[in-house]
């Protein structure tokens, strides 16, 4: 693999770009794998990666339907924060946001990870007792966020109507080393890596069935032929109910539209991110300018990636009572994913009824940011048997009552 | 958009003006059950790429429940029924069946393209 430095891009600059190569091989699929991970978002992906890092395994395959982050993984608003109320939620996305600090370094591939800071306003008393609670949560966790007042706020976000008519800024839930990363550079510097391990990325291969034997997994069926394999992991997002059905078990997951939209591009104005739960609303601006819109998630079972056009009006409208200089701005793209909710909108890293199988989903609204963190933990669930970081996300955690109940404590899309 | 038809007093709408409830036709288990029922009942959903039926509630019209068998790729709506039926009435599969040939009525699983194992 060729490294990309700073030399590499004057030379390239130098004959037009003309030397660049492929970033990673599309090989056709072998008849068999010790390991499969069905689905080549970042989840997959990074799944596949910390297989072969961290477990040594490289005999592997990651297969997708259509193309590398044309899931949830390219469509998200890519707010990366850790500032969770549950100690088992704040231990992997801790983990994940830590290791996105130096990924662009360690994958040799520009993230663009810009930790510039995430701020979750208080907007109601209640949600302001909420905040101060997970500040000292988060303070025994060792995830570093702080309580700012409205002072704070409006220094670090002039263009905030901090005393709106019906919901006045009261504070805010400061994360310092929060912030964003280019989600499709996250699929494709995984990609990249694992390919450079002799993994087979093979994408526009849509699963079909699954194999097992005696309650054990021993293949899959796809649109490009049978595929043997040892271990099988279903990283799918909003697509897990599907296979799940395929690999024979039901899952305690719905698949609803979330939806995210982006004006024209403005000068530069809002350099955090910045999340207004109470009126179900978060924005962002990226580096060509544009303010980075999302809202709330449809409420009823969907798989159009679209999504209702009242939400977005629902969105806009709560927005802009907070932020009046975005009523002038007109919006260019909107668009939607097919999000995995779970009971208790925490995610799902666990063995599954067919032995051998293992499934990473119910990321919900908010996966984006736990890409490391989750693959980390996943492949050392698939590779170990079970990893310290996934062991409260198992399936049981329903049927045993050992919710993770990150629904009370974010009450919004994240 | 969806448009849904409430089947108590006739009006077709667009889904803001009704609420939806979830997964239709889940039997109820509580106390004496197994834990397998009951983890199925309070937790495991059918999650269809297909047809999938569902409770919604006219919450702006005349407030009572309804169960709509609906596509959930196509958000096409086969047929709307009283909350009271148990189970779908032969007309809702019949529209069904219409539109969707090859569904079988076992579940929204069987639905989702599950093969035989
Ligand atoms: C509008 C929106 C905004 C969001 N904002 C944020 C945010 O700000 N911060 C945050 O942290 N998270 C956010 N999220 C959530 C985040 O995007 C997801 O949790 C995360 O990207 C999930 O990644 P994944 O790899 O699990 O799934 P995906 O990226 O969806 O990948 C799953 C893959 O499985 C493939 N697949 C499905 N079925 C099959 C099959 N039968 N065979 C083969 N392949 C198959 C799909 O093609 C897909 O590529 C947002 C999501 C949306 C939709
Ligand atoms: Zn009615």
């Amino acid at each position: 693999m060729k490294r990309h430095s700073v030399f590499a891009v004057v030379r390239e600059a130098l004959r037009q770009n003309r030397g660049w190569p492929k970033h990673w091989e599309s090989p056709a699929p072998r008849a068999s794998y010790d390991t499969v991970i069905v689905g080549a978002g970042g989840h997959g992906l990074a799944t596949a990666y910390y297989l072969g890092r961290n477990h040594g395994i490289t005999d592997v395959a990651v297969i997708d339907k259509g193309w590398l982050g044309g899931g949830n993984t390219g469509r998200n608003t890519t707010i990366i924060r850790s500032n969770y109320l549950q100690d088992a939620s704040a231990a992997i996305y801790e983990k994940s946001r830590a290791l996105y600090e130096t990924l662009s370094q360690e994958l040799n591939f520009n993230l663009m990870f810009s930790p510039r800071g995430v701020m979750m306003l208080a907007q109601t008393e209640h949600e302001r007792r909420g905040y101060l609670r997970t500040e000292r949560a988060n303070a025994l966790q060792g995830v570093e966020t702080r309580f700012i007042d409205a002072a704070e706020v409006r220094r670090l976000a002039p263009i905030i109507n901090i005393d709106g008519p019906r919901y006045p800024v009261l504070g805010a839930l400061w994360q310092p080393r929060g912030g964003t990363a280019r989600h499709d550079a996250v699929a494709w510097g995984y990609a990249r890596a694992c390919s450079d391990m002799g993994m087979h990325v093979i994408q526009n291969c849509a699963v079909t069935g699954i194999r097992s034997e005696a309650g054990r997994v021993t293949g899959i069926a796809t649109e490009r032929g049978e595929i043997a394999c040892r271990r099988l992991g279903l990283v799918v997002a909003g697509h897990s109910g599907v296979l799940a059905g395929m690999a024979g078990f039901r899952l305690p997951v719905e698949s609803v539209a979330l939806q995210a939209l982006v004006s024209e591009p403005v000068k530069p104005c809002l350099d955090v991110v910045i999340m207004a739960n109470t009126v179900h609303g978060y924005i962002s601006q990226s580096d060509k300018g544009e303010m980075v819109i999302g809202g709330g998630a449809d409420g009823y079972n969907n798989y159009t990636q679209r999504g209702s056009f009242h939400h977005i009006e629902e969105t806009v409208r709560a927005l802009i009572e907070t932020f009046p200089m975005l009523s002038r701005l007109r919006m260019l793209r909107q668009w939607g994913g097919i999000v995995d909710m779970t009971g208790d909108r925490s995610p799902i890293l666990s063995k599954t009824p067919l032995e051998g199988c293992f499934v990473n989903c119910g990321w919900g609204t908010g996966g984006f940011k736990a890409i490391p963190g989750s693959g980390w933990a996943m492949a050392e669930l698939m590779a170990r048997g079970s990893s310290p970081l996934a062991e409260g996300f198992s399936l049981n955690r329903f049927r045993e009552g050992r919710f993770i109940d990150e629904s009370v404590a974010a009450g919004v899309a994240h | 958009m969806l448009i849904l038809t409430c089947p108590h007093c006739g009006v077709a709408a667009e889904e803001t003006e009704f609420a939806p409830g979830g997964q239709a036709h889940l039997q109820r288990h509580g106390p004496g059950s197994s834990d397998d029922a009951f983890e199925a009942y309070m937790f495991l959903r059918d999650n269809p790429r297909g047809v999938h039926f569902e409770r919604w509630r006219h919450a702006y019209g005349c407030g009572k429940w309804f169960i709509a068998a609906r596509c959930t790729v196509t958000l096409e709506v086969f047929a709307t029924y009283p909350a009271q039926c148990l189970e779908p009435p032969p007309e809702a599969v019949a529209a069904i069946r219409a539109r969707r040939p090859d569904w079988q009525p076992a579940g929204g699983d069987a639905a989702s393209g599950k093969e035989p194992a």
